[in-house]
């Protein structure tokens, strides 16, 4: 999996968990939780998904940093090695 | 004979239209097993069956809008005979003319043996699945479902309503924006009512979390993302349990009387990206431990989004918790739901200035507000209840075990 096919499936994954959302209008940079509205619980939904998905499981202290698109890209990107 | 009529589908919603069949003539029912979809203001729901029995006849034709209590199918008990029903049926017709009149004649069942007539069953030839994910994206892209064609395996999936919306294009986006307003109506209707007839009072208290939010870190840092616990569930089991002992703040007011709730069956708040809320019932909160409701409350926002709640999850609350989570403001003043008789809100936790054995420190704080009915209950004892779920949350290890 390079860079590009880990950000589709990450945003596949969020697709999966808020399908009102339009996934092409996401700004990489920009907040998350506040761009697709997610509550706690949607976000905790979102990490069990991922972890299914990608097999990355992130530990609740990282996940709080992860506010963007972008973050959460480079840590899944650095714990896969890609 | 077993009459399976469409179930009342919650305060202000009085019709509902059938969207599928999810048994045939001659199938075997078990008692809570899903048998159709029914599309309502709020949302398509899974409509379950209370009995078991074996499908004797479909009443009602899939795309009718019919009104709660609609007489939608007959099921024969274990052991009747497809003969008695049908005997049955005719009397109900002639008796109660108009409903039953009004649905196509029920196709006659082949005489025993039962497992000739369940596979003789005629099947209507256009009979196909569809996902509720499938829908929901249909609901979105305006699609109309029916006209969706099924992949090769009899079932419409999300593939196949998106490759109908691309041949369809330009898009009306009607569904979504016809659902949205229904569901405003309804919503309208039932807080209009909420205000008209219900006498609240209003309560609050400041509840202090560092021991809840400790307990909660040490016991997520252990865990995968799989089994970690959103703090939600943890006020969701400190309300369960405060309402054992202030239980007449769980049921319904009815009929100029408190009727008391059957179980604890806490209705969650959960507010929907396209407009509006639901608030699916998370069942006997009480007696389940916090591993239990944190799942539950996982599935229940899930299902929410995917628009695959069940029907039943959104008539049985006995009362509703809204919590505005981290991303909100610090506190609520619910509207009871009727006929529920109270609203527990939590605001967002922030850190506060809070007195600790003489000495000013900086705690993470939660508000927690009551809304109740005044003709129900009286201030003091809402006092007491919110008095109680402030000192559950005190001692989380013992709340988040207790099932008993």
């Amino acid at each position: 999996m390079n860079r590009d096919e880990l950000k589709q499936a990450i945003v596949q994954t969020l697709a999966t968990i808020a399908p009102e959302i339009d996934v092409d209008a996401l700004k990489p940079a920009a907040p998350l939780r506040d761009q697709v509205d997610l509550d706690s619980a949607d976000w905790l939904n979102f990490l069990v998904a991922l972890h299914e998905r990608i097999g990355v499981d992130i530990p609740d202290a990282d996940a709080a940093r992860l506010t963007t698109l972008d973050k959460l890209v480079d840590y899944c990107a650095r714990k896969l090695g890609v | 004979m077993i009459e399976f009529r469409l179930p009342s589908l919650g305060a202000d919603m009085d019709e509902g239209k059938l969207l599928q069949w999810l048994v045939k003539p001659g199938d075997e029912v078990k008692k809570g097993q899903i048998v159709c979809v029914v599309d309502t203001a709020k949302a398509a729901l899974d409509v379950e069956c209370w009995h078991d029995g074996t499908v004797h006849a479909l009443l009602v034709e899939p795309g009718t809008t019919i009104p709660v209590g609609t007489l939608m199918a007959v099921l024969r008990e274990p052991g009747e005979s497809p003969a008695a029903v049908d005997e049955k049926l005719a009397r109900l017709a002639r008796e109660r003319p108009a409903p039953v009149a009004a649905a196509p004649v029920p196709a006659p069942v082949a005489a025993p043996p039962p497992a000739r007539a369940s596979a003789a069953a005629p099947v209507p030839s256009e009979r196909r699945r569809v996902s509720p994910a499938a829908r929901k994206r249909a609901a979105e892209l305006g699609i109309d479902i029916d006209r969706v064609a099924p992949g090769a395996d009899g079932t419409v999936s999300i593939e196949d309503v998106e490759r109908a919306a691309r041949a369809a294009a330009p898009v009306a986006p009607t569904a979504a924006a016809e659902r949205a307003v229904q569901m405003r109506k309804v919503i309208a209707s039932a807080m209009a009512r909420s205000k008209r007839e219900i006498p609240h009072y209003y309560l609050a208290e400041d509840i202090p979390l560092a021991a809840a939010t400790a307990w909660l870190a040490e016991r997520n840092a252990q865990r995968s993302v799989t089994d970690r616990l959103l703090l939600a569930s943890l006020l969701l089991k400190a309300v369960a349990s405060a309402l054992r002992r202030y239980p007449e703040f769980n049921g319904y007011w009815r009929d100029g009387a408190f009727e008391p709730g059957a179980g604890i069956h806490i209705g969650v708040a959960i507010s929907l990206r396209a407009g509006g809320l639901v608030t699916p019932a998370l069942h006997d909160a009480d007696r389940k431990d916090i591993d239990a409701i944190n799942r539950a409350l996982l599935d229940l926002t899930q299902r929410a989004r995917a628009g695959s709640l069940k029907l039943a999850e959104l008539t049985d609350a006995t009362i509703t918790v809204t919590s505005l989570g981290d991303r909100g403001v610090a506190s609520v003043w619910g509207v009871i739901f009727p006929p529920q008789v109270a609203i527990v809100g939590f605001g967002r936790v922030t850190e506060r200035p809070w007195v600790l054995d003489g000495e000013v420190r900086a705690l993470p704080v939660i508000t927690a507000s009551l809304s109740a009915d005044h003709r129900a209950s009286d201030g003091h004892r809402g006092g007491l209840l919110l008095a109680a779920i402030r000192d559950r949350l005190q001692a989380p290890d013992e709340l988040a075990k207790e099932t008993e």
